[in-house]
């Protein structure tokens, strides 16, 4: 299936809903791991738009990037509570052994907060983490 | 035999599924079920074999845990001391059942609250939940029996139930936990506020960060539509917006906007979202509704103290021992929840602050042990209670750093509406990496420049700097449209005034310019 064809397909999957456009960023956004010019474009035809609404839009929020990462994404908390915990100094740690083999990524909070550092690779979260560990799971991407 | 493991994101964090794989191999004849937390996060991965607790459990431990050898043995966990002294009302069933099992829901008392609202009617739910003294526990605390009775007088075609579940601030999970754990029970609570204010349809915002819980709310939400019918729920996936848990903002993401602060009034109850009269809630207010209807208001309103009535979620993070969910009445003491509670700090040092209250809340430092949980004895003393979050950070601990990332967290994430906020928190980090550098022995070039009449023509001194700190956050407190901007100055102002040596300045300075 063509990259259009694709966008036809997850706008009209949401063509019931009140409010649509961010489900449909958010499923362009996981099916692309991006929301490019492209598919503002098209959005903003299918959905009766201007192109700067959307771009309002996609711009405002974290998730949605402008290119596909190239390596894996390893989101790092760095809120207060994993920073009680160590996770600036765990963040200096695996800088090293992060280099080509993923993306780092600051969030800020998975809500792990009695468990840190904590860290999401791809959709899996990982807690206790110290750099041993982490450099161990980076090492295995 | 039974043996239950936590299926819950943080138990999954720490290693649960690999321990019950284990557990499947060493005892193929077990009923494995996989459970909510119990909340005791320190113990986790925690396998509850017959009742009796294994914790934190590794895969080399199975063999141990089998034979009933294992040194990891905590005893029955619910007569636990960190279970035994808590009042858990909304968490009555977290350890206990199977999130998305309906009949583990309906042996538990699910739904009773539900066919109580159906035989009472509106003006008697809304009077039930008034009674009970329920107040927002998204932050703001508003009486949620006021906010009902609002939009439910107010006249309209279509009504809305939002439930707030962008649970963004660091150091809370319970919303989480909920959703996640007992996923019913705030489909429930959302059913009967759609009863009570005559809405027949519920979104869920929850933050993109919680996958478990988004999974688990959608199976949920299909495995009792007919029980919760005519009433429908959807679940709207947030991206990544801090900003987007305050309810205005959360109101404009539903619409498919920026998250950007609308100015209130009009208040969301009258015009909220596509300007119909909407409840807006918190995961934890909507959840606290199912006992209250089942059990009457009085029930409820017996725990707390003051105006802060029944139980608080108080989810204990950061540097403690014993981190993990303690619901309880109000009124128990911050050093009660640190110290006896939580057990001090994990690493062994003395704390130095406790942030309540998320990257909003005041650091309080040991001084502070006495106050109450309670609304007003925090707002009295200069904080906040927020959503119920505790973060304890030992003497390791740079309050000029942690006031630094309050005002980097607000300039992060600012929706950029109003100005006290959006550039505000820009100037503040200046101010702070300045007052880190020692002050500024030369002038501004800008500010030397001919046309800036009023600003000083020679360095600044700390003195200098921490003045203007503290206008500017006067200015953000009550200058911003909503909580972010209006409440940064909390962290800020409270680190200054209680460690002012960490900023290089003497204590008298200190309290002349504030």
């Amino acid at each position: 299936m063509d990259k259009t064809a694709n966008l036809e397909a997850i706008v009209a999957a949401h063509s019931g809903r009140e409010g649509p456009l961010l489900p449909i960023l958010n499923d362009i956004q996981g099916a692309f791991g991006c929301v490019d010019e492209d598919a503002k474009r098209y959005l903003a035809g299918a959905l009766n738009l201007s192109r700067a609404e959307v771009h309002g839009v996609v711009s405002f929020y974290h998730d949605y990037k402008s290119k596909p990462a190239k390596l894996p994404v390893l989101k790092l908390c760095r809120a207060e509570a994993c920073q009680a915990r160590g996770c600036d100094a765990l963040a200096a740690d695996i800088a090293a052994a992060a280099k080509g083999k993923c993306e780092i990524e600051t969030v800020y909070c998975l809500g792990l907060c009695s468990v840190g550092p904590n860290a999401m690779i791809e959709q899996t979260v990982h807690a206790r983490l110290d750099g041993p560990t982490l450099t161990k799971l980076i090492e295995a991407l | 035999m039974r043996i239950a493991i936590s299926d819950d994101a943080l138990a999954l964090a720490c290693g649960a599924d690999a321990v019950a794989k284990a557990m499947a191999q060493a005892a193929p004849d077990a009923d494995i079920i996989r459970v909510s937390s119990w909340g005791m996060h320190w113990l986790e991965p925690l396998v509850e074999v017959d009742g009796v607790g294994y914790g934190p459990a590794t895969v080399d431990d199975v063999a141990a845990i089998l034979d009933g050898s294992s040194s990891l043995n905590i005893g029955r966990i619910p007569d636990h001391p960190f279970i035994a002294k808590q009042q858990r009302l909304t968490f009555a069933r977290a350890g206990i059942t199977q999130p998305l099992d309906l009949e583990d829901y309906q042996a538990t008392d699910g739904w009773l609250g539900l066919a109580k609202a159906r035989e009472l009617g509106p003006d008697a739910i809304i009077e039930t939940v008034t009674e009970s003294g329920l107040r927002g526990r998204g932050g703001a605390g508003f009486p949620a029996g006021i906010k009902w009775k609002t939009v439910a007088d107010t006249k309209g075609p279509k009504k809305y139930i939002v439930c707030n579940a962008d649970e963004g601030d660091s150091g809370t999970f319970a919303d989480r936990m909920l959703m996640e754990g007992d996923p019913y029970c705030l489909i429930e609570g959302m059913a009967i506020a759609g009863l009570a204010v005559g809405a027949d349809k519920g979104y869920i915002y929850v933050r993109s960060e919680y996958p478990h819980a988004i999974a688990k709310l959608n199976a949920a939400i299909q495995a009792s539509a007919d029980i919760v019918a005519p009433f429908d729920i959807e679940v709207r996936v947030g991206a990544g917006a801090y900003v987007c848990g305050e309810e205005t903002s959360l109101l404009e993401s539903l619409e498919g906007k920026r998250g950007e602060v609308r100015a209130k009034p009009p208040l969301p109850a009258l015009e909220g979202l596509f300007g119909k009269p909407t409840v807006v809630n918190n995961v934890l207010t909507l959840a606290a509704v199912p006992y209250i209807l089942a059990n009457g208001a009085k029930a409820y309103a017996d725990y707390g103290m003051g105006r802060s009535r029944g139980t608080m979620p108080i989810q204990l993070a950061g540097n403690l021992k014993y981190g993990g969910l303690f619901e309880t009445a109000f009124g128990i003491t911050l050093g009660e929840l640190v110290n006896d509670i939580g057990g001090g700090t994990q690493s062994g040092r003395p704390v130095k602050a406790v942030q309540v209250g998320g990257p909003l809340g005041a650091y309080h430092p040991p001084g502070d042990f006495h106050l109450p949980f309670d609304y007003e004895a925090f707002t009295a003393a200069d904080g906040l209670i927020g959503h119920g979050g505790i973060v304890v950070f030992d003497e390791t601990a740079d309050m000029l750093s942690q006031a630094h990332f309050a005002m980097e967290f607000c300039a992060a994430e600012s929706c950029g509406k109003c100005t006290p906020c959006r550039l505000g928190s820009v100037r503040g980090m200046e101010v702070l990496d300045r007052i880190k550098a020692g002050g500024r022995a030369a002038a501004d070039p800008v500010e030397i420049l001919p046309q800036m009449h009023n600003a000083p023509k020679q360095g600044r001194s700390i003195d200098d700097e921490l003045s203007l700190i503290s206008d500017l956050c006067e200015t953000m407190k009550f200058g911003s449209l909503c909580a972010l901007g209006g409440f940064t100055p909390y962290p800020v102002m409270s680190a200054i005034e209680h460690w002012p040596e960490d900023f290089g300045a003497r204590a008298d300075m200190v309290k002349e310019n504030l």
